[in-house]
């Protein structure tokens, strides 16, 4: 082989790539899931509990069978496989099974000819109900022992004392993750008893998986298919209509086509687990932390999904990168009657980051000690032992690096402006300049990267040489973050052509690639290509005594010795790989063990405006570093900083489900209120490359990180700007004001 | 559902005088909402759009089918600037003055400046012809009005002497395109000070004992000001729900009612 430092490949990694689905995208002919069309479908809706904990007393659903153009109504007992679904375990029936455990919890579905019948259809359904009091505090579902996962982390001594002592308690709310795609399928019987299914989804082989059992088929008779996405978040991690309009498929022997408006979509997939916690934390007199204690309380809601895992990350971050040798936790996920909490980005620790960094200002100011410089004095490396887990940290971790990075950006400058739309209160015209205080905030994170605790992660990808240029073959979601932009950059740089298509391929086709989740997509899908594309490159090389592949065939000493179509005279050649990271084992009984197959760290800097008076909030800057191992494609990377801190600052400053004794109060994008570009602050970002230990390129995942302490940053500006405590987030007008 | 497109106001009465059921469809930013989250379920509908005779507009008349997009600009400096904070441009470019006056929402962005200025609502049939009825006796409850089923809403109409001043604000939890949770116009001149808000009660209100206190003072001082602002959140009415508290509405609409005033008077 021969080394280049120059690529010869345009479109290769660590260019401003311009996405295949791009300009589809803005011009309206990307094929989102919502958009998909079969000759003589029909349309399905569904039938909801209205109560977050009732008991059907009668269900009649022959009323809905008499409106013209109804076609099918199907309940539980339709249901031929197993009752019940779930990622991790199966214990939420497809339908309502007699009692409802969630408002929204879907109880029938009606197939018809048109979406206004099957809605008429769904009102027709005689039901009656029995309301049950509904479990709404979680710490009430603790004390009753309705327990999904609960994990004590024991490390170091646990007599252990320090000298300075801060104490805090913090609440988390409850965010959406509030995709624009709402949740929408398609499901085409084949005519021979199976079913092909195009329906929302980050991961199509779990999907899959539980949608056999349910229909009790076999593997092959269902395939499940890659649709176009708008947006996930977490989101569509857990299945939605997946066997529903599969069954309905089966049942009418028509295509059944179904579509979630928003209100429905806010029911219709898992939130983020609201948090209570508990903080202890204690330190020399120096500032060095001695011991971190905490407790933590997540609401799972009414269904598992993914609470344990999340449960893990909660507890195994709860701490932060710092280097602590003594750490108490109590983190439990309960069950209640709530809407059920599941993944979204940043997945368990951006609850536990907000309570640690909260903590941390409130121990540097305790100390009379900079934020920084505590953090600093704290800081955990590569090489020593993660401060929950006792796990020797390997692969980049570089603390330091991102404090140096946040001292060095300038601050803006003051506000010098009039214009309302610099100012808190926006076009409201609330504020004028001289009711703004200016607050500034920091806050640090870690993060593990792809499944953890001894999950078999793996991530299967088939790369095809072909005589016009190369193929990847994969099952991985591509959810609108860029993935399908990477893996041809990756296939590019190994394979030496700028003609690399992503061809997605259905269950049927292609194993697993694994959740696009977890921000483990560029390492293990990624990872999956690039092994891929060298084992493929090597062998075209060795088959043709070559050193080199380029666009037009394989080279010896710069001289072409086989065209493309030469080396394809006989069919494609490709290699096929099931990629996994490095291996990792569960917890024992005091959650210590090598749990984590890589970290990913960032810190961000808040600058905020604040109108104290009315307690309205201006967002005015977020400076970032991030730990991305390797820099891809800078426009994409960017493109997730962005939105992650956005997602940060909303929650931070509006975003929460308003949820009465399990009832969501504001399902509607009128009052579940996202950030609009007025609300978004300049953000500037530096991106520390130290190459992880796997992955493509030393790439890192880096969806997750601008997200989880965005929020905590906010949070300490605005606290700055005021003085007040302020330990919930969000942090609405009233929290600041105090009336 | 049945839908007339209605050529002008005559063909759009008699439309209503026949299917008294029917509902006004001008830009569609509340109905079409309700329509679309099966909240309602309209038997028929008579389409607005066409008729130009709504969107005639002076200094001192309204006409209910003006679009939010062209209140940005009009002279009347309050309706211009709850103008500006109602929705997306999307819904500013389809959403009209008389749609937020016939939904009658306790938060209707434009509904404080119709009280501020003790404007008044034209309505038409066509039977009766036409009758205009004062703001206070129009807007009768939440989401409700005094308006009859063979009526529509033609037209706001303002007093001659308009206010040297007026002034606009609102509060909402992000910084744009948001639902209020206190609105307020404050207006000042020879007749002295008004002060409307929306949001806090049932309908729009007026502020009357803040009024009658600050009227009588020349030049108000700080402490004036701070009893005046004292005596607004003291009126107001509002409500704790999902998108603010009671205890911080009454708080808001006192800061911007002090706020607005002594902008009027800078």
């Amino acid at each position: 082989m021969t080394t280049r430092t120059k690529p010869r490949v345009r479109g290769g990694i660590g260019e401003d790539v311009v996405r295949p689905d791009g300009i589809p995208k803005l011009t309206g002919n990307f094929a989102f899931a919502s958009d998909l069309v079969a000759d003589g479908m029909l349309w399905a809706a569904t039938l909801r509990s209205p109560h977050a904990h009732a008991v059907i007393v009668s269900l009649d659903t022959t009323p809905a069978l008499a409106i013209p153009g109804v076609r099918a109504v199907i309940t539980q007992d339709d249901v031929p496989g197993h009752p019940l679904f779930g990622q991790e375990k199966a214990d939420q029936p497809v339908l309502c099974d007699g009692v409802a455990r969630y408002w929204g919890e879907p109880v029938a579905v009606v197939a018809a000819d048109d979406p206004e019948t099957a809605r008429r259809g769904v009102e027709a359904i005689a039901i009656e109900w029995e309301p049950l009091a509904p479990v709404s505090d979680p710490e009430a579902a603790e004390n009753s022992d309705h327990i999904f996962r609960r994990i004590n982390v024991r490390r170091g001594d646990l007599g252990a004392k320090g000298e300075v002592v801060v104490e805090g308690y913090y609440e988390i709310g409850t965010q959406d993750q509030a995709p624009l795609g709402t949740e929408a399928g398609l499901a085409i019987p084949d005519g021979e008893g199976g079913i092909d299914l195009w329906v929302t989804s980050q991961w199509v082989h779990i999907d899959h998986g539980q949608i056999v059992r349910c229909l009790d088929l076999p593997d092959h008779m269902v395939r499940c298919h890659p649709a176009g996405i708008g947006g996930a978040f977490g989101a569509r991690e857990d299945m939605s209509m997946h066997v529903h309009i599969s069954l309905l498929a089966l049942i009418t022997r028509r295509p059944i086509k179904m579509v979630y408006d928003r209100s429905e979509s806010f029911v219709g997939h898992v939130k983020r687990h609201s948090a209570r916690m508990w903080y202890r934390h204690e330190a020399t007199p120096e500032g060095r932390l001695v011991r971190v204690t905490a407790k933590v309380i997540l609401d799972g809601g009414a269904y598992m999904h993914t609470s344990a895992a999340v449960t893990g990350n909660a507890a195994f971050f709860a701490v932060g990168p710092y280097v602590c040798d003594n750490v108490e936790l109590d983190v439990v996920s309960v069950k209640t009657n709530n809407p059920p909490a599941g993944a979204m980005r940043g997945f368990g620790v951006v609850q536990t980051c907000f309570g640690a960094e909260s903590q941390m200002d409130r121990l540097a100011q305790e100390l009379d000690m900079e934020p920084l410089a505590l953090r600093r004095l704290n800081a955990l490396e590569a090489g020593q032992p993660f401060s929950t887990t006792g796990q020797i940290i390997e692969g980049a971790f570089p603390t330091t690096a991102i404090i140096d990075a946040l001292e060095s950006f300038p601050l803006p400058p003051p506000l010098e402006s009039d214009d309302p739309v610099h100012l808190p209160g926006g076009t409201g015209l609330t504020t004028p300049r001289s009711a703004v205080v200016r607050g500034i905030g920091y806050a640090l994170s870690a993060k593990n990267l792809a499944f953890s605790e001894g999950f078999d992660d793996y991530a299967e990808a088939r790369v095809v040489l072909t005589p016009v240029g190369a193929e990847v073959h994969t099952a991985a979601m591509e959810v609108g973050q860029g993935l399908v932009t990477l893996l041809q950059q990756i296939a590019r740089t190994v394979l030496g052509t700028g003609h690399v298509a992503v061809v997605w391929d259905d269950t049927s086709q292609i194993g697993s690639a694994g959740s696009t989740s977890a921000s483990r997509q560029t390492q293990m899908t990624g990872g999956a290509v690039h092994a891929a594309a060298v084992a493929l490159r090597d062998k075209v090389l060795d088959d043709h005594g070559a050193d080199e592949l380029r666009e037009d065939g394989a080279y010896r000493d710069g001289e072409r010795v086989a065209t493309l179509e030469e080396i394809c005279a006989s069919g494609p050649v490709d290699h096929w790989i099931r990629f996994r990271h490095p291996e990792t084992e569960e917890p024992d009984e005091n959650g210590q063990g090598n749990l984590h197959p890589g970290y990913a760290l960032a810190g961000h800097r808040a600058v905020v405006d604040v109108d104290p008076e009315l307690g309205l909030v201006r967002v005015v800057q977020i400076d970032t570093a991030q730990d991305v191992g390797k820099v891809l494609n800078p426009k994409a990377l960017m493109g997730q900083v962005e939105g992650g801190i956005l997602q940060g600052v909303g929650l931070a400053t509006m975003e929460e489900l308003v949820i009465d004794k399990g009832i969501i109060r504001n399902p509607t994008f009128t009052d579940y209120l996202l950030p609009t570009s007025l609300d978004a602050p300049h953000v500037n970002a530096v991106f520390i490359e130290e190459g992880d230990h796997w992955g493509p390129f030393g790439a890192k995942g880096a969806g997750e990180p601008p997200t989880i302490s965005s929020t905590p940053a906010v949070a300490a500006a605005i606290r700055q700007a005021t003085g007040k405590a302020l330990t919930r987030v969000p942090i609405l007008p009233q929290d600041i004001t105090g009336t | 559902m049945e839908f007339v497109a209605a050529k002008d106001l005559d063909e759009a009465l008699v439309a209503k005088a026949n299917h008294p059921d029917a509902e006004f469809l001008a830009g569609g930013t509340d109905l079409m909402v309700e329509v679309n989250l099966a909240h309602h379920r309209p038997s028929s509908a008579i389409g607005l759009r066409r008729v130009d005779e709504l969107r005639e507009m002076t200094d001192l008349r309204i006409g209910a089918g003006v679009t939010w997009a062209t209140l940005e600009s009009h002279p009347h400096r309050a309706l211009a600037q709850a103008a500006r904070t109602v929705g997306s441009p999307q819904i500013r470019a389809a959403g009209t003055l008389g749609g937020n006056i016939g939904t009658a929402s306790p938060a209707g962005d434009g509904l404080p400046w119709i009280a501020a200025l003790d404007g008044t609502i034209e309505l038409r049939s066509k039977d009766r012809g036409t009758r205009v009825m004062p703001w206070r006796e129009f807007f009768v409850g939440v989401k409700r009005t005094a308006i009859l089923p063979d009526e529509a809403i033609v037209a706001v109409r303002i007093p001659e002497d308009t206010p040297a001043r007026q002034e606009f604000a609102k509060i909402g939890v992000r910084n744009a395109m948001v639902i209020s949770t206190v609105s307020c116009v404050v207006t000042h001149g020879d007749n002295g000070t008004t002060v409307a808000l929306g949001s806090v009660a049932p309908t729009p209100m007026r502020a009357t004992r803040a009024e009658e206190m600050i009227n009588a003072e020349k030049n108000p001082s700080e402490a004036a000001l701070a009893e005046f602002a004292r005596i607004v959140s003291e009126e107001v009415r509002p409500i704790t729900d999902h998108r603010s508290t009671e205890s911080y509405r009454r708080h808001g609409a006192g800061v911007l009612a002090r706020r607005l005033l002594e902008r009027c008077l800078s």
